[in-house]
């Protein structure tokens, strides 16, 4: 098969299967280069950006949100085309009408839909209220299936963060195949999928299939609707650079409109994309300079993207993210990296338009990858601390080299696999829970094995360790059983249509369980082993507090007697969550990620044996806890590298901050020392790092005074917020996390 | 036998890259023959104080981090004074180098006893702390003649050196005291860098810990100003 606007690309089975994979392997340059090639911002690009920062700034003044459209349900053609200045614009298409209003999305449920509009001084129309009044929505499904267990342990904060009332997220559809096949194309080969379907047996699930296909070529249908309403026809592939990132945003768009997932991830688009660029320079169709216009152009649409969320949500994922995750980089299977020149101008948007949280940026790192990329990106690091990075060398045996990062640590092969996204419960809590023999003391709710409480002075580390583990056994069930309710539910009421139709029709699905506290729960089973630790108890026998003698070994020092416990729980919770099957024989994976709900998961946990107090918070993700560290941030970072990789397929989140006159004297010091820590710490198997060059005076700063500070861009677990969008207390949180500073 | 040969650790730091080329595994041995009086580790001082290791405990730390050394990085070894354990030092370099590990003494230059050392030692931060033999002896307890003596030494085994200074407002600020700086040290090709280090105060709290008086507690920070200022006399 042939189309006039592939000329000039190399043939390959990509022309005859949907294989954006193979059209990128015949066709990207690898650029080993340095950044010296880049150009800054036009006046067009800081004209359109001064504008969107003046939106911003407005939102903020209204309290982070600027409006919503209470009267519309969400949709790909449900809102009149918008604009921010439509002459300007080189890559068009919004979410809703205006920039920065927000639609409802009331498919994940009507109570959030409605609590979110009220929240921002809106009223959720009579209209979309009647629409709704005889459909079940995902979270009516839900709460009709959880079993009283499941509601206990979901009020009383053991699992938390479940996606039962907003879209569960983590899906990336392959954006790309709509630049490089046109829709008609995939339309096509859904259909053929969908006739092939008559040679199975008509069973649960080949009827199910059977439907979505058809919802999915219904979704293809409507994102050609919608792109047309902008003057646009994507029946075909695109001819040029700016018409491939057109049609790759549409794509993405219509994801967006359909579904408010928690994250909603772009893919890895810059390689593919600068095989457009390559061959519009190279036929003197653009220049660098609108090269790069184009790709400001698109950042600043993904800078643009909301979801309406309530208050609550925020306590969970604070900072209004919306995950849109840009991997970048990494190297191919043949040995060639994937950094192309489209790479750097990705990366450059954070200085043609300045620091910014979207996109969630995203190294995959390699030892392998070009120096010069590598200290570009430290480089970029210690200017913006905008960018994470994410081991390639340890995923890309494992997922090949056309995956992507969904949300912040999730690795899936794009357009192959999915996940079932499982937010994640709380391990230190369930400790105290066993302890207390499945009595929870800070709800006063009972779950779980009904047992006495522990007795006897002194905590014996076998004793407590064979009871958590129960425990365990019990939870990973609840927990698998829990997951497998949310996304029977959520393929039944709110299925990703637009992203699923950017799949292959057969699809590898995860599903993606986390553990929140494993900090605090390895340096409290740790004290138990080490130290002296003795139980308070109430008036009614129930354990509430501990007193802790003698030092021990914390995590955080690389210090394997502690270590050893961390990943020790890792490996046991997954072993167990892998003992009950799962909806659609997904692939059980854990994560070790909290985003910022280590704040909420820690006020809603009792006081631990590490001597953590009553409702202080936790440490992020795997992180060691605040100021435990005595040898400094290589000894915290080997720590946390020993957690592996194969129990926590779901991603292991480390948050690093320093100060800049630690990492270096010069920036030139700066950035090689950066590059050698990266290299070092990806060396050891490890996953997944944040990386924060500043100091802590700036955030108190920005604290007192947020309007000082409005692009300030840190950092958290797994993704980057603007400071002055998270909350006061997730704002000391942060604060108070270890800065690696040299005395 | 190497591992009989122990040494008096007070701390490490698994990174530090502000002491030697690169990213560094600093020890912090114990026992210091000096007293300085801006001394930003009083702890180290007691040269009974802390922890005993060998030299290949030493060595099995610092191997779970040479992944991080890049081409440049490897271990310090500072104090307290490492010379004042010449026989550990000297072990602790040996086994590093014989894997692999770059090495850099971090010193004062004043003992002149210093072993074998020097043969394995792969650059060295050198403190020239005054450029006067009055301050040496009313500020640190020594004269100047140790630490040039040292240089001397260095530059004979061509060992690259950074000299280092630390800028006290009010004692060793003007555009003279760098001059004089710059006339002793520049003579020696293995000299590659003159460095300033801003005096600070951050140290204070171990010296009220320690019930220690800190002479220059009412002496104002250097500024980055002044350093950048003073950059140029060399």
């Amino acid at each position: 098969m042939t189309h006039k606007n592939w000329e000039g690309f190399k043939s390959g089975a990509w022309q005859e299967e949907i294989n954006v994979r193979d059209f990128i392997q015949h066709n990207y340059h690898e650029y080993k280069g340095d950044d010296s090639f880049l150009c800054g911002a036009t006046k067009r690009t800081k004209e359109l950006m001064g504008r969107v920062n003046t939106l911003f700034e407005v939102e903020r003044q209204f309290g982070g949100v600027l409006d919503v459209d209470a009267e519309t349900v969400s949709g790909l053609t449900s809102y009149s085309p918008g604009y921010i200045d439509k002459e300007k614009e080189i890559i068009v298409g919004m979410q809703t009408n205006r920039p920065l209003k927000r639609g409802v999305n009331p498919f994940g449920g009507m109570r959030m839909a409605r609590q979110a509009c009220e929240a921002y001084g809106h009223t959720l129309s009579d209209n979309i209220e009647k629409q709704f009044k005889y459909r079940t929505t995902h979270n009516d499904g839900v709460f009709a299936a959880y079993t009283d267990e499941m509601r206990t342990a979901r009020h009383c904060h053991l699992i938390t963060g479940l996606p039962d009332a907003y879209g569960r997220g983590r899906i990336i559809g392959d954006y790309r195949r709509v630049a490089l096949y046109g829709i008609d194309r995939l339309i096509e080969e859904k259909k053929k999928d969908k006739r092939d379907l008559a040679e199975f047996n008509f069973d649960e699930e080949h009827i199910r299939l059977a439907e979505e296909l058809s919802q999915q070529i219904k979704a293809l249908v409507g994102i050609k609707e919608m792109a047309a309403m902008y003057g646009f026809d994507i029946s075909e592939p695109a001819e040029n650079a700016r018409q491939a990132v057109q049609w790759t945003y549409f794509a993405y768009l219509a994801a967006i409109k359909e579904q408010n997932g928690a994250a909603m991830s772009l893919g890895r688009v810059s390689t593919f994309l600068d095989i457009y660029m390559e061959r519009d320079l190279k036929n003197g169709k653009i220049t660098e300079k609108e090269a790069q216009e184009i790709m400001d152009d698109f950042v600043i649409k993904l800078r643009i993207a909301r979801h309406l969320r309530t208050p609550e949500y925020n306590e969970l994922f604070g900072g209004d993210p919306m995950w849109i995750t840009e991997s970048v980089g990494g190297m191919g299977e043949d040995g060639r990296t994937l950094v192309t020149k489209n790479s750097y101008r990705m990366l450059n948007t954070l200085y043609t338009l300045g620091p910014a949280p979207e996109p969630n940026l995203t190294i995959l790192w390699s030892k392998d990858l070009p120096d010069s990329f590598k200290k570009y990106c430290a480089k970029v690091s210690c200017d913006t601390d905008s960018i994470q990075y994410e081991n390639d060398d340890v995923m890309r045996p494992i997922y090949g080299d056309d995956y992507a990062i969904a949300c912040c640590v999730s690795a899936m092969k794009i357009g192959k696999q999915m996940q079932f996204f499982g937010a994640r419960c709380n391990l230190a809590k369930l400790l105290l829970l066993s302890l207390n023999g499945g009595y929870d003391t800070s709800s006063g709710k009972s779950v779980g094995p009904k047992m006495k409480p522990f007795d006897g002075e002194v905590l014996d580390y076998d004793k407590v360790y064979e009871r958590f583990a129960e425990y365990a056994v019990w939870l990973s069930r609840l927990y698998v059983n829990t997951m497998n309710v949310i996304h029977y539910m959520h393929d039944k009421y709110a299925y990703e249509q637009s992203q699923m139709a950017l799949h292959d029709s057969s699809v590898h699905r995860f599903m993606a369980f986390g553990i929140a506290g494993l900090s605090v729960i390895t340096d409290s089973l740790s004290a138990i082993k080490y130290a002296k630790v003795t139980p308070v108890r109430d008036e009614n026998g129930y354990i509430v507090d501990f007193k802790t003698e003698g030092d021990f070994p914390k995590y955080g020092n690389d210090d394997d007697r502690v270590d050893k416990i961390a990943k020790e729980l890792t490996h046991l919770m997954i072993t167990e969550l892998r003992k009950t099957p799962t909806y659609r024989n997904a692939e059980h994976t854990l994560s070790v990620l909290t985003i910022t709900s280590n704040v909420m998961y820690g006020k809603h946990t009792g006081a631990t044996p590490d001597g953590r107090k009553a409702g202080a918070p936790f440490a992020p993700g795997a992180n060691p806890m605040h100021n435990r560290e005595e040898n400094g941030a290589l000894a915290s970072l080997n720590s946390v590298a020993k957690i592996s990789y194969d129990d926590c397929r779901d991603g292991i989140s480390n948050t690093f901050s320093i100060t800049p006159d630690t990492l270096g004297r010069t920036k030139t010091e700066r950035i090689s020392n950066l590059v050698s820590v990266l290299d070092g710490y990806f060396a050891k198997k490890a996953h997944h790092i944040n990386v924060n060059v500043l100091n802590r005076e700036t955030l108190i700063e920005a604290y007192n005074d947020p309007t000082a500070y409005p692009n300030l861009t840190i950092r958290v677990s797994g993704y980057a917020v603007n400071f002055h969008k998270l909350s006061r207390e997730q704002q000391r949180e942060v604060i108070s996390r270890t800065f690696h500073e040299a005395m | 036998m190497s591992a009989d040969i122990t040494g008096r650790i007070s701390s490490f730091q698994t990174l530090g890259t502000l002491d030697g080329p690169g990213v560094r595994f600093v020890v912090f041995l114990q026992g210091c023959p000096l007293r300085c009086v801006c001394c930003h580790n009083p702890e180290t001082w007691d040269k009974n104080g802390g922890t005993l290791y060998t030299a290949e405990q030493v060595l099995d730390r610092v191997l779970r981090y040479k992944a991080y050394f890049g081409e440049k990085g490897g271990i310090t070894l500072s104090g307290g004074e490492p010379l004042l354990q010449p026989e550990f030092t000297a072990e602790v370099f040996k086994l590093c180098r014989q894997n692999g590990i770059n090495t850099c003494l971090d010193t004062s230059g004043c003992v002149t006893e210093v072993n074998n050392v020097l043969d394995y030692t792969d650059y060295c931060l050198l403190d020239i702390k005054y450029s006067t033999d009055d301050y040496y002896k009313k500020y640190v307890g020594c004269g100047i003649d140790g630490p040039l003596m040292f240089l001397k030494r260095l530059d004979e085994k061509g060992i690259p050196t950074r000299v280092r200074q630390v800028i006290i407002p009010g004692l060793n600020d003007t555009a003279e005291d760098m001059k004089k700086l710059k006339s002793a040290v520049s003579k020696y090709y293995c000299v590659e860098e003159i460095e300033l280090l801003p005096f600070r105060k951050l140290c204070i709290s171990k010296y009220e810990k320690a019930g220690i008086d800190f002479l220059f507690k009412d002496t104002p920070e250097a500024s980055q100003s002044l350093i950048d200022n003073l950059k140029n006399y060399l």
